[in-house]
């Protein structure tokens, strides 16, 4: 982008003459505070495709769900900030995954703050669904928005660094993490200067677990996998589908980790971020294997 | 000595404006356009020069008239407009004879400003909400304006890079609404049912016509080199768009839009494939580095939108308010050059 990036000059004369040492004063540049313009907007969907009212329907709807169907207990809640940003990172489970509603539900509802969720692109290319996600809460995890979602506007963000292998892993293989993707998620809290913030869920997994998947039907629809789930197999294709085992589930916070590196870097060391990301998948296993080893049953905890 | 400035597409909306606005700039010494049509605006002393539609005169014009400021606005944008071949003669070849006239031995250019447009950014499901200057576009172009624009972007940057002593800005428009713009998205939004997607309601983002020709004045004025996104405050969805207008939407079906969009074209409101990519996924430019410059924009997306609405209706009340104008060369030959006619301007 080079030449396209240089500093203003002036003409005087014949000759143009390099006026970027004197910038300030040759180009009096008044930032007047921006007027207040006459923005008259109908609906209160913000730049992500979020709307707190479709939130708030949202969340009447699932509170019933998350309180007596999960009967969702968190432990550590307060770890999480109530103001500036936040970069939360969880395991990721069930086939069609229960636990990013249950933790969005739990941070909005209990710590009344608006919570983002980064997800595959997959979802916006989705006719109607793609639509309900961004109004949901759903942003394309792309570097960029989580910068700005983050550095910028302060706001909650949740991620799952295991991304589709993680609800894509066979009953058999439940609550073992999968690789946390390239490490992308350090380096972004990195730059946007915030903390992250480790939860270990313990349920997703078996409210919609998977007993085969079929890779030839994935492949041909393009889909990262295509389950067939317990919940399929005893209640019908249809039912089962959107039909969740009352699994209990439960939530423990870790400490938030802060990084010692200043934000905004261009880049950031791919060996921290590297040993950093496999610390964090680290912290949120043992909590899981701490978690299952005190579980006396998969319904009622 | 005052400012030369040639302007390219004199005969198209954005041309006739800016020609229109720097009349009134005393500090502006000449204006000369250059068209393939006359103008469709009555202009004051503009001077207007037929070329063909990639310039093959053009070195010859800009070193017979000395210009120091290029500004390109014959770029098309609306591939509705015109044939894929006419297109491509216009935008790529003209903006090729141009930046090869205004690097010619001896040039005396020293700023130029191009129009360009947010759809280099393209629209992909991967996308990032907000495009800032800098950020590549996630997939290949898929249509011919894009193709064209990227062509034409790269000829700025090969002219900024070989001519480091030229102030060259380019200007990457957000789609346009306003009083008297038609573009395929005027077109659809003044339909009694708005077309949209079924199970699709990206965000949009809208410049008004007026922040558009304000911003080139602005870059003229400070001689800003770079690259800068245009573009209102604010994402706003297509279905809040349509509400804005008082209209509901009419959902085609997700798979062969394209098909589905015939009827349309048949009462003349052409859906073009970079619309409907747009109508699925939207796109967002981020306009921070040119308020960072201090310009300021008089309206946002819903302003530009609502700004719209309100000119249609008053279109459909009381019909065009805009003056007719006729372009006759014998009238404006004299009007520009007779003894007989006194003016105030030449003395300057």
């Amino acid at each position: 982008m080079g030449p396209m990036e240089r500093r203003p000059t002036t003409k005087s004369g014949d000759e143009t003459v390099d006026t970027s040492h004197a910038t300030v004063s040759m180009l009096p540049v008044r930032r007047e505070p921006d007027p207040v313009l006459d923005d008259p907007r109908m609906s209160d969907v913000d730049e992500w495709g979020r709307s707190e009212h479709m939130r708030g329907l949202a969340r009447a709807a699932f509170d019933p769900i998350y309180r007596n169907w999960f009967r969702v207990e968190w432990d550590g809640l307060e770890k999480i900030p109530t103001d500036g940003g936040a970069l939360l990172v969880a395991n990721h489970a069930g086939a069609i995954p229960s636990d990013a509603p249950v933790i969005m539900h739990g941070i909005e509802s209990e710590l009344g703050r608006p919570c983002y969720g980064l997800a595959d692109h997959l979802f916006k290319s989705l006719p109607v669904v793609g639509t309900y996600w961004a109004r949901l809460g759903g942003v394309v995890g792309h570097p960029d928005n989580a910068y700005r979602l983050l550095r910028e506007q302060r706001q909650v963000v949740l991620v799952f660094p295991e991304g589709s292998k993680g609800p894509g892993k066979s009953v058999s293989e439940r609550y073992r993490l999968r690789r946390f993707g390239r490490g992308g998620f350090v380096e972004i809290a990195m730059r946007a200067g915030v903390p992250i913030v480790p939860i270990a869920v313990v349920g997703a997994e078996e409210s919609m677990p998977i007993v085969f998947k079929l890779p030839n039907v994935a492949k041909a629809l393009n889909l990262p996998y295509f389950p067939i789930t317990a919940n399929q197999l005893l209640l019908g294709p249809a039912l089962g589908s959107i039909g969740y085992f009352p699994a209990k589930f439960k939530l423990r916070v870790l400490d938030p980790i802060h990084f010692d590196v200043p934000p905004d870097q261009d880049r950031y060391s791919k060996s921290r971020i590297m040993d950093e990301s496999e610390h964090i998948r680290d912290l949120i296993q043992n909590e899981l294997y701490d978690m299952l080893r005190t579980r006396r049953s998969v319904w009622f905890g | 000595m005052g400012r030369r400035v040639l302007i390219t597409g004199l005969a198209s909306f954005w041309g006739g404006l800016v020609a229109k606005a720097l009349e009134q700039d005393d500090s502006v010494e000449v204006i000369v356009g250059l068209d393939t049509r006359e103008p469709t605006i009555e202009l004051e002393r503009t001077e207007y020069v037929r070329s063909d539609e990639n310039y093959s005169i053009l070195s010859r014009i800009v070193q017979a008239t000395r210009v120091d400021t290029i500004v390109h606005t014959f770029l098309i944008i609306d591939s509705t407009q015109m044939r894929a071949k006419t297109m491509h003669e216009i935008n790529v070849i003209g903006t090729m004879n141009l930046f090869a006239a205004a690097s010619a031995p001896g040039s005396t250019v020293r700023d130029v400003v191009v129009k360009s447009s947010s759809y280099v950014y393209g629209t992909a499901m991967e996308d990032p909400v907000w495009f800032s200057e800098q950020t590549p576009r996630t997939h290949p172009a898929r249509n011919r304006v894009e193709r064209s624009l990227e062509s034409v972007e790269g000829y700025v940057r090969d002219f900024a890079e070989d001519n480091p002593h030229v102030n060259v800005s380019l200007l990457r428009f957000s789609n346009v609404l306003g009083a008297d713009i038609v573009t395929p998205i005027s077109k659809a939004l003044e339909l009694p049912i708005v077309p949209s997607i079924l199970g699709f309601d990206p965000r949009f983002q809208f410049v008004h016509e007026d922040d558009v020709v304000r911003s080139i004045l602005f870059v003229l004025d400070r001689h800003l080199p770079g690259i800068y996104n245009v573009a209102g405050d604010g994402l706003l969805p297509w279905s809040e768009v349509a509400h804005l207008c008082g209209k509901r939407t009419m959902p085609m079906p997700p798979v062969l839009t394209g098909l589905a969009t015939w009827p349309l074209r048949q009462i003349g409101v052409p859906l073009p494939g970079e619309l409907l990519d747009l109508l699925r996924y939207g796109r967002g430019i981020d306009n921070r580095h040119l308020k960072e410059a201090g310009f300021q924009y008089r309206y946002t997306s819903a302003g530009a939108v609502e700004a719209f609405i309100e000119a249609v209706r008053l279109r459909e009340t009381i019909g065009s308010t805009a003056p007719s104008y006729r372009y006759e060369r014998d009238v404006e030959q004299f009007f520009r050059h007779s003894p007989a006619v006194v003016r105030d301007i030449t003395d300057r």
